[in-house]
């Protein structure tokens, strides 16, 4: 109590400081209670709207089911971390373990990887149309959009592999060099097990751009609402949900998707949260 | 037989480090490539001038477009820009770490909501409130700048806060040592060294609000022509491409990828300042 | 008469423009233990890492004149894997991998394309007991080596060395971030293990050079200024820098 008076007493003569002060009070309380009203009235307004007929396993205009789109969603997310992780892993490798400093491949490969951050999702789709729906004339595929994704989220595994092998600390690699280990073992039993959580938030990350990604698929995937194979067309939650806005008779249903959508990204942030504390609690 | 391995694995790694860089060429060549002679064909000032966009009457002119994406975009950074920038000191720099352990996930949080459910929630709760306030559809110009503002909030915040964290405490500490309050410190000799930093949240906060589709195509009202008002809907580039791509043939359909080059243009341009900024302040 | 393990003629050694070494040469002797002292930034260390090529994880190192093991170039080596095997390291730090004890010991042998089970089991063992460690950690083999402490961590990392069999044992400044209880031990330790292995070690401390080593080489800037048995170098340095040295008046 004395302290806050203490403050008040200091204000009384510098009332521009708390002219700030309550600028950032209330843009921090915006900021905040803007999340807190998007995510509540969501929660509130779509839980009363979920029923089971959504979760049928078949999709029909009677049930408007969004089970097929969650399976999709899944399917897609694996199929995207399969063909991203392992070039986005592969290609921090190469930028800490073997590359020289200041060398030209280095450059390129960051300054395109900051362009392929800043690319919006239509460019990617439309990319992603052109290049596997027309060029190679497979249409709408489930493998297109796959494919189309994965280079979107490319950029952010390299850059999270990137910082977590650098974290390694060195003294770790000269033990392992030391005792005569070649690169690959130093790299495969040394370096990336210590860095596996760093990568792991990156992958958690680029689940949730994967999940909420709609204008990148739309050309790519298609909007069928069925489970598909790898080369037919499938449409995820997210573009589920835009199916159903534009369709405009689907409001009960919008709501319901957009709570599982809610849901899902609230349960990958806690993830990623649980292992930053997990991080830096070593 | 080991160093074989070695050598092969040495040049897998290599080859996925081109993979970004290939993605990158790829992508400008198909753009460019189907872009460009529809640019030529309607004709550069035709297509970049011209206010009418007819597909039809095959007249196409995407000025209403690209007055549309600066406008909203323009709207967001007006909204969204000074609650972020107030919002990101207060958390590098004033609140105390029991509130941070609250508000920075609130804020990460915001990051992750896909924008489809921003869109479903401008449309469900921002366009009847504008609509009450300002008569009309309620999908206006406005509306999407408002919830542009919103969603670049986190990118701007992430950006700008780090950059203020990064400028040395001693800073700080000689401003308190002269007798000025903390919001004096932290105002005039904090930030001026995160200038360069918080300016590239911005750039970066214009990026996203460019490129943002889905959420803007719910609310903007997408009407292809210059708004005279903020009360009077708006098509942007990004929503022009997503509307009309899954019916367009021929020359229109080339029209739209050749919108995409303008916009893929735009956001090279807005990369690149960004970059150069995030340089200079790294230094 | 003593052989030689290392013997080194004319060594320049240049980081970039930088010449961290100037035309060293000399010889190590087999199965004793070689101190490097001198003050801190005077190339001993990287004297030591050329031993078994770690300066190759150094960019832009190059290394001019004659370094010989047992008579062999070690920069026209093919592996240089093979070398590190043979010339085992000790760092300044106590660097343990994020693993078990059993594991950091296995790690090694298992590199070098051991899996048996028994056999990696009595290596463990032999190393752990080598480094005289092992009664401290019999009960715990599976427990996480970060768990330890500092002392404790570093001869670990001298059984770890161990465990690949090497002919020589590098130390670089092995004790310096330990207490002196700790440094004792290390210091007991390396006067057994020199009946099997060749020890050279850089110091900083040279009381400790005094207690263990049988030669002792000085050097400053880059330069050798002189090698010989440690009771003379402590007691009659030709050379009037290193009597300022070990007398206290600089370094």
């Amino acid at each position: 109590m004395e302290k806050i008076k203490g403050q008040l007493e200091s204000y009384k003569e510098q009332p521009f400081s708390l002219v700030l002060r309550f600028l950032m009070w209330i843009a921090t309380f915006l900021t905040v209670g803007i999340t807190v009203c998007i995510v509540g009235y969501i929660l509130i307004r779509g839980i009363p709207n979920l029923s089971p007929e959504m979760f049928a396993w078949e999709y029909n205009t009677e049930n408007v089911s969004m089970m097929p789109a969650i399976i999709n969603t899944v399917l897609m997310v694996l199929l995207v971390l399969l063909i991203a992780v392992p070039v986005g892993i592969g290609a921090a490798i190469y930028l800490v373990e073997y590359a020289k400093r200041g060398s030209k491949l280095v450059k390129l490969v960051r300054i395109t990887a900051e362009t392929l951050s800043g690319i919006p999702s239509i460019v990617y789709g439309l990319f992603g149309y052109l290049l596997f729906a027309t060029t190679f004339r497979w249409g709408y595929t489930f493998l297109g959009g796959a494919l189309t994704l994965a280079i979107m989220i490319l950029p952010l595994i390299l850059r999270t592999t990137e910082e977590a092998l650098k974290a390694v600390p060195d003294s770790f690699r000269e033990g392992s060099f030391g005792l005569g280990a070649g690169s690959l073992r130093t790299i495969f039993r040394i370096i990336l097990p210590s860095a596996v959580p760093g990568i792991v938030s990156g992958v958690i990350l680029g689940i949730g751009r994967v999940v909420g990604e709609t204008a990148a698929l739309m050309y790519t995937a298609g909007t069928i609402a069925k489970v598909p194979g790898l080369m037919s067309s499938g449409r995820t939650l997210a573009v589920h949900m835009y199916a159903l806005l534009s369709e405009g008779l689907y409001m009960k249903q919008a709501y319901a998707t957009a709570v599982v959508l809610l849901v899902v990204v609230l349960l990958i942030n806690a993830g990623s949260g649980w292992i930053a504390k997990k991080l830096t609690k070593r | 037989m080991k160093e074989a391995r070695e050598f092969i694995m040495k040049c897998v790694f290599i080859l996925t480090a081109c993979v970004s860089i290939a993605a990158v060429v790829l992508i400008c060549i198909f753009m460019f490539a189907n872009g460009i002679p529809a640019i030529a064909k309607i004709g550069p000032l035709n297509f970049l001038l011209g206010e009418k966009w007819k597909p039809m009457n095959n007249i196409f002119g995407i000025l209403p477009m690209i007055v549309g994406s600066i406008y909203v975009t323009a709207g967001a950074i007006i909204i969204g820009v000074p609650i972020a920038f107030f919002a990101s000191v207060y958390l590098a720099k004033f609140c105390n770490e029991k509130l941070y352990k609250i508000l920075k996930p609130a804020v990460e949080l915001m990051a992750g909501i896909p924008s489809i459910v921003y869109g479903f929630f401008g449309l469900v709760v921002i366009v009847p409130i504008m609509q009450k306030l300002m008569g009309g559809s309620g999908k206006s110009v406005l509306t999407a700048s408002i919830l542009l503002g919103i969603m670049i909030l986190p990118t701007v915040i992430g950006v700008a806060e780090s950059s203020i964290r990064a400028v040395p405490d001693s800073y700080y500490e000689g401003a308190l040592a002269l007798g000025a309050t903390r919001e004096r410190s932290v105002f005039f000799a904090v930030l001026p060294g995160a200038k360069s930093g918080i300016l590239a949240g911005v750039i970066l906060g214009i990026g996203r609000a460019i490129g943002e589709t889905m959420a803007v195509i719910m609310v903007a009202g997408n009407q292809p022509v210059i708004p005279g008002n903020l009360a009077m809907g708006v098509r942007t580039l990004t929503s022009n491409i997503v509307m009309e791509m899954g019916y367009a043939t021929d020359l229109h359909r080339e029209a739209l990828i050749a919108t995409a080059v303008v916009l893929f243009v735009l956001i090279l341009i807005i990369n690149l300042c960004c970059s150069a900024l995030q340089r200079r302040s790294g230094q | 008469m003593e052989k030689d393990k290392f013997t080194i003629k004319d060594l320049n050694l240049f980081y970039g423009d930088f010449q961290a070494l100037k035309k060293i040469s000399m010889h190590i002797p087999e199965k004793e233990i070689t101190a490097f002292i001198g003050p801190s930034g005077c190339g001993k260390s990287t004297l030591l890492k050329s031993l078994n090529r770690m300066n190759d994880l150094v960019e832009g190192c190059k290394i001019t004149g004659t370094l010989l093991l047992d008579g062999e170039p070690i920069n026209q080596m093919k592996n240089v894997n093979l070398l590190r095997k043979r010339v085992g390291m000790v760092f300044q730090k106590p660097n343990p991998f994020p693993m078990s004890i059993y594991d950091n010991v296995a790690y090694g042998p298992r590199t070098h394309g051991i899996r048996k089970k028994s056999e990696l089991d009595a290596i463990v063992e032999d190393s752990l007991k080598k480094a005289a460690i092992w009664d401290e950690t019999k009960d715990r083999l599976k427990k996480s080596a970060l768990g330890m402490s500092g002392g404790q961590q570093q001869r670990l990392c001298i059984a770890r060395a161990l465990a690949v069999q090497p002919e020589v044992l590098l130390m670089d400044e092995p004790t310096s971030a330990l207490d002196p209880i700790s440094t004792t031990k290390i210091e007991d330790l390396a006067l057994e293990l020199k009946n099997q292995y060749t020890i050279v070690m850089v110091t900083h401390n040279m009381q400790q050079a005094a207690r263990i080593s049988d030669k002792t080489a000085f050097f400053l800037l880059g330069e050798m200024v002189e090698m010989n048995d440690t009771e003379t170098i402590f007691s009659k340095p030709q050379d009037k820098r290193t009597d300022d040295y070990i007398t206290g008046r600089f370094g």
